[in-house]
């Protein structure tokens, strides 16, 4: 049984996607038409057949798929005029590569599972993803509409907080899917033998000192609390992650809301400083630089392993998903907690997991049975089905508070399937902290932004590791680094980059006009040749 | 005519002697200071390493990143998100020399090289896939680590099970969640013990003759396999080549 390692495409750098989605618009202007914003057409055109493509990711896991194929079937027996094409990934930064290179040739999917963070960089220059208000908002057509011929949600049957991460520059992009958090999955059995108790909010301070405690060696080089040679206390999934939450626990920058990068200060400095003293210790370390949280913890090899809680399933003894063999396994009691806190009073997290996007195509009635799809993915049997395959939760008011779903966290514990006690105690604790969740700004260049805040702890980390200590760690010249290889500093001329054709988008942005004021001026002396030599060949004539 | 006949048969045995490493390796002498395989294994994880090998496979490539299975005649180095050009990673086909200077690095008990540069050298050497059936379940089989081998006479066991119910020979992913194009999974046994071996789908795609050899597989075929022997929390190798057993 194995997991893919991580992904080959996993990065679209802000390069190559600032200049494939300038080559689709450019294409846009020698060849295939920009999109116009949607327009709905009055009434969905039943008599027609139509094939629609839907771009879904799994966590890979058996069930999901099944789940999207169920769904699929389902959907096509209500709409039999409707065919829907399923094509699978199991990572998000793949589908964000082949969506920016399906959009300079216009083969965008019309249904795809992604980020908001993503939808952004669709967006810049075109419609290339259809705006959701007005079909979300529509009688007929919208949540709850009467010529819906499925039971979904109605508008007051989204989780708002979950919907308005949807949203960007104030309109609705996308739907939510599934909503997951982060969990800190901790081997109890030894914060126990170590002396400590577990308390129910965890501490940054008590997850360090636990760690550094759990690395006391004997003589012969293994570990004393497992007896092994091989001890990472605390290893952590998304590194991104970690930094986001860590500033904003601590109430420092990371970015303003319009994309101006404020990742680069003291707090962060400070922050990497302390990873570097337990990277030193050997108490620390990532998933990228080690590998699975999960593996870790169920070899007894780890005490704190930070990971989402769609990957509940993989964590503990009894873990339906294992990617060791049995002989590695170690028999251990598992908590489930919140990631650490720097104030325990007012927890934060992060609130992450797919949502759906509809992108815009020529035929505006192809584009309304792709939003009947996305919108039949909220229905009760698809969000509790896939809501159950791990530590997810569903979107809707109505699948939360339905008797199905409200039997199934209670049966948490019953068998360690379905029912996995760590799995649904991963949901639960997201449904506990659902108002304290958060979401950082969504602007082209905000999964750069992203990416760079994991890479400084990667590379604090590798750096460590490969022989440097904490206090020569050179921070300054690793934010340049960083903000280099991200193209942060061209951040700022993206800056405000949102959607086409929205009245909020202000002035465009510089290279945007340095773009457009080129192209003027190529086009302009192309006229003057051509009118030149008109002027010549009518002189020479005479 | 006589003297001249024996100084090229002396000429055709040495050449003879100096091909009889694996495949005909050039001289293999490293350059000053290069690592020789044996450096490189006792090397400390994390520690900057320099090699000169030799490609054997290349997995993939993106942002300039190339992930390349290479072997010396000593043994073998895994180079993941190597730095590369497109234009450099077009240049490394099978038996290119390369010098690489990374770190050596351990993910979820794969020894690799990260972090990596590397230079073209004069040189070519492609490794002859070594047998190490015999190894299987046995703990020297990782000092084989991300070598091009070969496993002789196994037999096809079934992978998992359609929606069905029904036995299948192979998955795509580990736990048929995938679809065509993904990585392939599937069970070999021998002796009574089975082993679950993989064609990665970034190193031979649903366009390769593996692949859908693979596709082709019966549950009870006794296939012969070559393959890197690649490690994922025990091993798991990538199999490049599967035909009926000899």
């Amino acid at each position: 049984m194995r997991r893919r390692r991580r992904s080959v495409a996993g990065r679209a750098g802000f390069a190559a996607v600032f200049l494939c989605v300038c080559a689709a618009w450019l294409a846009g202007c020698h060849g295939r038409e920009g999109y116009a914003p949607y327009e709905m057409p009055e009434s969905f055109d039943e008599t027609r057949d139509y094939e629609i493509t839907f771009w879904a990711k799994n966590d890979t896991n058996k069930t999901q798929t099944e789940i999207y194929e169920q769904a699929i079937a389902g959907f096509e027996t209500l709409y039999p005029n409707i065919t829907v094409d399923l094509r699978l990934y199991t990572d998000y930064g793949r589908i964000y590569n082949d969506v920016i290179t399906n959009i300079a040739t216009d083969t965008t999917p019309n249904v795809c599972i992604t980020y908001p963070d993503h939808i952004a960089t669709y967006l810049t220059g075109s419609d290339n993803v259809v705006c959701l208000d007005e079909l979300a908002a529509d009688q007929d057509y919208g949540f709850g509409g009467g010529k819906v011929r499925f039971d979904g949600p109605s508008y007051d049957e989204l989780i708002p907080d979950f919907l308005d991460e949807c949203r960007i520059g104030g309109r609705l992009y996308a739907l939510p899917y599934m909503r997951s958090t982060e969990a800190c999955y901790v081997n109890k059995t030894y914060v126990e033998a170590l002396g400590y108790t577990l308390p129910d909010v965890l501490t940054w301070d008590f997850v360090w000192e636990v760690s550094e405690a759990a690395m006391a060696q004997d003589a012969d080089g293994n570990y004393a609390l497992n007896g092994q040679k091989v001890m990472l206390p605390f290893i952590y999934k998304s590194t991104d992650n970690m930094m986001i939450q860590m500033l904003r626990q601590k109430g420092a920058g990371y970015s303003t809301d319009d994309g101006q990068t404020l990742l680069f200060n003291d707090t962060t400095a400070a922050l990497l400083e302390e990873i570097a003293r337990h990277t030193e210790t050997g108490a620390f370390s990532t998933f990228k630089v080690s590998g699975y949280p999960a593996n870790f913890l169920n070899a007894g090899q780890c005490v704190f392993a930070v990971d989402s809680t769609a990957g509940a399933t993989w964590m503990g003894t009894d873990a339906p998903l294992l990617d060791i063999s049995a002989d590695k396994l170690v028999r251990f009691e598992t908590a489930v907690l919140p990631v650490p806190q720097f104030d325990t009073a007012h927890p934060q997290m992060i609130s992450q997991g797919p949502s759906v996007c509809v992108f815009n195509k020529k035929d505006p009635q192809e584009v309304m049975a792709s939003w009947l799809f996305a919108q039949y993915l909220l229905t009760n049997e698809v969000q509790i089905a896939y809501a159950q395959t791990e530590g997810y939760v569903p979107v809707t008011y109505k699948a939360l508070n339905s008797g199905a779903y409200q039997e199934y966290l209670a049966a948490g514990g019953w068998d360690n399937g379905l029912h996995y006690d760590v799995k649904i105690r991963a949901a639960k604790l997201l449904l506990d902290h659902v108002d304290d969740t958060f979401v950082t700004p969504v602007f082209a260049g905000s999964a750069s932004l992203r990416d760079a805040a994991g890479q400084l702890v990667e590379n604090t980390v590798k750096s460590v590791r490969r022989g440097q200590t904490a206090e020569q760690l050179d921070i300054e010249a690793m934010y340049g680094e960083t903000a280099s290889l991200y193209r942060l500093d061209q951040l700022g001329a993206q800056r405000g980059g949102m959607p086409a054709g929205g009245e909020e988008l202000g002035r465009l942005p510089r290279t945007s006009v340095i773009l457009l004021a080129s192209l003027a001026a190529v086009w302009a002396l192309i006229l003057l040749y051509a009118v030149v030599r008109l002027a010549k060949r009518k002189r020479n004539r005479r | 005519m006589k003297k001249l006949t024996a100084l090229l048969l002396a000429g055709a045995m040495v050449l003879g002697c100096a091909g009889c490493g694996k495949g005909g390796a050039d001289t293999d002498e490293k350059s000053e200071g290069v690592m020789t395989y044996e450096e490189y294994a006792a090397a400390a994880l994390d520690s900057e390493v320099v090699v000169e090998t030799y490609v054997q496979a290349k997995q993939s490539w993106y942002e300039d990143k190339a992930t390349v299975y290479t072997q010396d005649k000593d043994g073998a180095y895994f180079l993941y998100d190597m730095a590369c050009s497109e234009e450099d990673y077009e240049k490394l086909t099978p038996g290119t020399k390369i010098k690489v200077t990374g770190y050596k690095s351990e993910w979820s008990g794969e020894i690799e090289i990260i972090d990596a540069t590397f230079e073209i050298e004069e040189g070519n050497y492609v490794a002859e896939a070594e047998d190490v059936t015999a190894l299987l379940g046995k703990d020297e089989l990782i000092d084989h680590q991300n070598e091009f081998v070969s496993f002789k006479g196994m037999t096809v066991e079934a992978a998992g099970q359609d929606a069905d119910g029904n036995d299948v020979a192979y998955l795509y992913k580990y736990d048929g969640s995938g679809q065509d194009g993904d990585d392939l999974y599937f069970n070999v046994s021998l002796d009574g013990n089975t082993y679950t071996f993989t064609v990665e789908s970034y190193l031979c795609d649903n366009t390769t003759e593996v692949y859908n050899a693979v596709k082709a597989l019966n549950i009870g075929d006794k296939i012969d396999m070559e393959g890197f022997l690649y490690w994922y929390e025990g091993v798991n190798p990538h199999i490049t080549s599967v035909t009926a057993a000899q």
